[in-house]
């Protein structure tokens, strides 16, 4: 069959060495648009009225007036080394930044799968098995709801009507709250750590709704598929069977069908990473969660070269490895999937 | 001999795709495209507000100049001129005079939405028009002619871990990245979501390409001596209208929500221009004080995405054989899904 222990190391060294061509790719096509697309930032950066002077400190700051292929030699010298630049404004340099807010990003990320996972799954179970009836279609508002309503806008009305209603600060604790040790970067994580059930509840607090803004545009992602799957499982005969046991609707639906429909729904939500990390970079600016896309946020509109730089190729190396998470998973989940 | 290749083909054709027994092929599509909306309320919804959306960003476009070649003096659409600060008192509730009241500059909220309108509207199907074109013609490439050994092929093998590649950036994150670079503006912010956007229609082409190809139509085809080009184009191209149709129509609301997106964050369209994340950037501190403002933005983007997306959404229907039998034949089955007929 090909599912001993030796393929499955085969099967995962394969796709760790497909990695490698990607993320030259990657590392390529950032160092085209910016600075190959774009000679002169400076110069767009700066404005029509900035004197040369302030136009030719910028370029010597970024190393712009250097030939192109040895500013190409530097970037990717400066990348391997780990030396990511420097942020102009606050002089800290760019990937100890980047590493130290990941784990807030990776908490919000994985807290909103969880609610996509809790709310979207069942959703989809509830559509199949009423397939054109009416609370198939109000799944299908539902979801289409979440995907017609921007980020920034579920966000923005979340979290003022949240700071109204309930005085919600933005960040992962509140001020008045004693500091926990920062061990994990994770809020929740540490506050559990510090054994302080104050802490956590106030972690758990600042965690909920921007997960859930996150979540909602995405919902329809796990929603769709599990319904998808769901309508291509319930005519197989093992479904059949299981209905002709006399098992339970609810039985069926979640313990037999479900579980073969959730294979691609696994695999489908590895791969919205892409998609969630693009929403933290609003939600995390409007909650100022203190994660990568805050980080993102701030480089980005402060006009930070090497900041911008960096979390491009950050998280573009973060969607790799998230579909090769979702591509092994696949692979360990489905036992029709030979391990080659 | 010509004749017996066409009429092979044709019974090819025939065999896979459930031709209406008369009628030309407009009239069939037009009569197929109907039933379609009337099988599912959700889908006669979301056509309905897209053909409201769009007329109504045409005459925005259109009724100024035309009127201005007419009468002598332009006429709008829009009750007022947008963005016109110190027009009116600040903070007016919605009235008859201003059915979406007026902002913190004393601007009449409903001129500001409405002229947004073409602005993003027509940067939804200019992105999502030229990613069709563009990402359709390198996944037909890179479908079609992908034996390997070939130039050809080595030209398919490129197409496709470039778009790997492209596809491992959120799109989100390198769009603002490149309008950051480029610096504010209408036209960089379009070329900077293009540069994100056409890798989709690659990666959704090809796949179709590749599973057209190994259907017994296409087989019978050749076997016929049907000349490759004429497989080409009347067999692979005609098939892959009809999903690319659905991803382009979910597509155009992606779009709009990803513009939207950069100017609200501030990197996009100068501020001097209606677009409804300008709008909503300068209305969002309005949601407890003025919350009228901040809902007109709102429901402007809510109402136009969400009927792309139904009509998307039900379109795809058609993509399933088997609903898309049941929907078009006037037969036995159509009971099924019209209970009322």
């Amino acid at each position: 069959m090909g599912r001993s222990k030796g393929d499955l190391v085969v099967f995962i060294g394969k796709r760790l060495l497909q990695l490698i061509p990607v993320l030259l790719g990657v590392v390529l096509i950032t160092f085209i648009f910016t600075h190959l697309a774009v000679p002169n930032p400076c110069a767009a950066w700066a404005g029509p009225k900035a004197t040369p002077s302030v136009i030719k400190g910028c370029e010597q700051f970024y190393g712009l007036n250097k030939p192109l292929p040895v500013q190409f030699e530097d970037y990717i010298v400066g990348l391997v080394t780990g030396n990511w630049g420097i942020d102009p404004l606050t002089h800290t340099a760019v990937l100890p930044s980047i590493l130290a807010a990941f784990p807030a990003t990776l908490e919000l990320v994985l807290a909103a799968l969880f609610l996509m996972v809790v709310v979207g799954i069942p959703l989809g179970v509830v559509a199949a098995a009423s397939s054109g009836r009416v609370a198939d279609h109000l799944v299908r508002i539902f979801y289409l709801s979440g995907w017609s309503t921007p980020t920034y806008i579920a966000g923005a009305v979340l979290f003022i009507w949240a700071s109204k209603e309930f005085g919600l600060s933005g960040g992962a604790f509140s001020t008045i709250t004693s500091p926990v040790p920062t061990i994990t970067h994770m809020s929740v994580v540490d506050a559990i750590l510090a054994g302080s059930p104050s802490a956590t509840a106030d972690a758990l607090e600042h965690l909920v709704l921007p997960a859930t803004a996150l979540a909602f545009i995405n919902m329809g992602v796990a929603t769709r598929m599990t319904r998808t799957s769901m309508l291509e499982t319930l005519p197989l005969e093992f479904v059949k069977t299981a209905r002709m046991k006399g098992l339970t609707e609810f039985w069926v639906l979640y313990k037999h069908a479900l579980r073969n429909a959730l294979i691609t729904t696994t695999t489908v939500l590895g791969l919205t990473t892409g998609a969630m990390i693009s929403g933290t970079v609003v939600i995390e600016s409007i909650f100022t969660w203190p994660g990568v896309g805050l980080y993102a946020y701030d480089a980005i509109t402060s006009y930070d070269f090497n900041g911008t730089i960096g979390v491009v190729i950050f998280f573009a190396v973060v969607v790799v490895v998230a579909n090769l998470i979702a591509d092994v998973l696949y692979g360990l989940l489905d036992p029709r999937v030979e391990w080659r | 001999m010509a004749s017996a290749t066409a009429s092979a083909a044709r019974a090819a054709a025939a065999g896979s795709v459930e031709e209406e027994p008369s009628g030309s092929g407009v009239r069939s599509s037009v009569v197929l495209f109907y039933r379609i909306l009337r099988a599912n309320i959700l889908t006669l919804v979301g056509f309905v507000l897209v053909v409201v959306v769009s007329v109504t960003a045409l005459l925005v476009v259109v009724v100024p100049p035309i009127t201005h070649l007419i009468l002598g003096h332009s006429l709008s659409i829009l009750p007022y001129p947008p963005l016109d600060t110190n027009a009116f008192p600040y903070y007016q509730a919605p009235s008859l005079a201003h059915p979406f009241g007026t902002d913190q500059n004393g601007a009449d909220v409903f001129s500001n939405v409405v002229a947004a309108l073409p602005t993003d509207l027509g940067i939804g199907f200019f992105v999502a028009g030229v990613s069709l074109v563009l990402g359709g013609l390198l996944g037909l490439v890179a479908g079609f002619w992908d034996t390997p050994g070939t130039l050809s092929g080595a030209a398919s093998v490129t197409i496709m871990r470039l778009t790997d590649i492209f596809l491992s950036f959120p799109t989100l994150v390198l769009a603002l990245a490149i309008t950051a670079t480029l610096g504010r503006g209408e036209i960089e912010s379009e070329i900077a979501i293009l540069a994100t956007w056409w890798p989709f229609y690659v990666r959704l082409t090809r796949g179709e390409v590749l599973s057209i190809k190994t259907q017994p139509y296409v087989i019978a085809a050749r076997a016929a001596g049907v000349p490759e080009s004429r497989i080409l184009f009347r067999h692979v191209v005609r098939n892959l209208l009809e999903p690319l149709a659905v991803y382009f129509t979910m597509d155009v609301g992606t779009v709009i929500v990803t513009y939207s997106t950069i100017s609200y964050i501030g990197v996009g369209v100068p501020a001097s221009i209606p677009e409804w994340g300008n709008l909503m950037y300068g209305y969002q501190d309005l949601l407890l004080t003025a919350p009228w403002t901040v809902w007109s933005v709102t429901g402007a983007i809510f109402v136009t995405v969400l009927g792309f997306s139904l009509l998307g959404d039900g379109l795809r229907d058609i993509l399933d054989p088997r609903s898309r039998r049941i929907v078009a034949s006037p037969g036995r089955q159509s009971s099924k899904l019209e209970p009322s007929s």
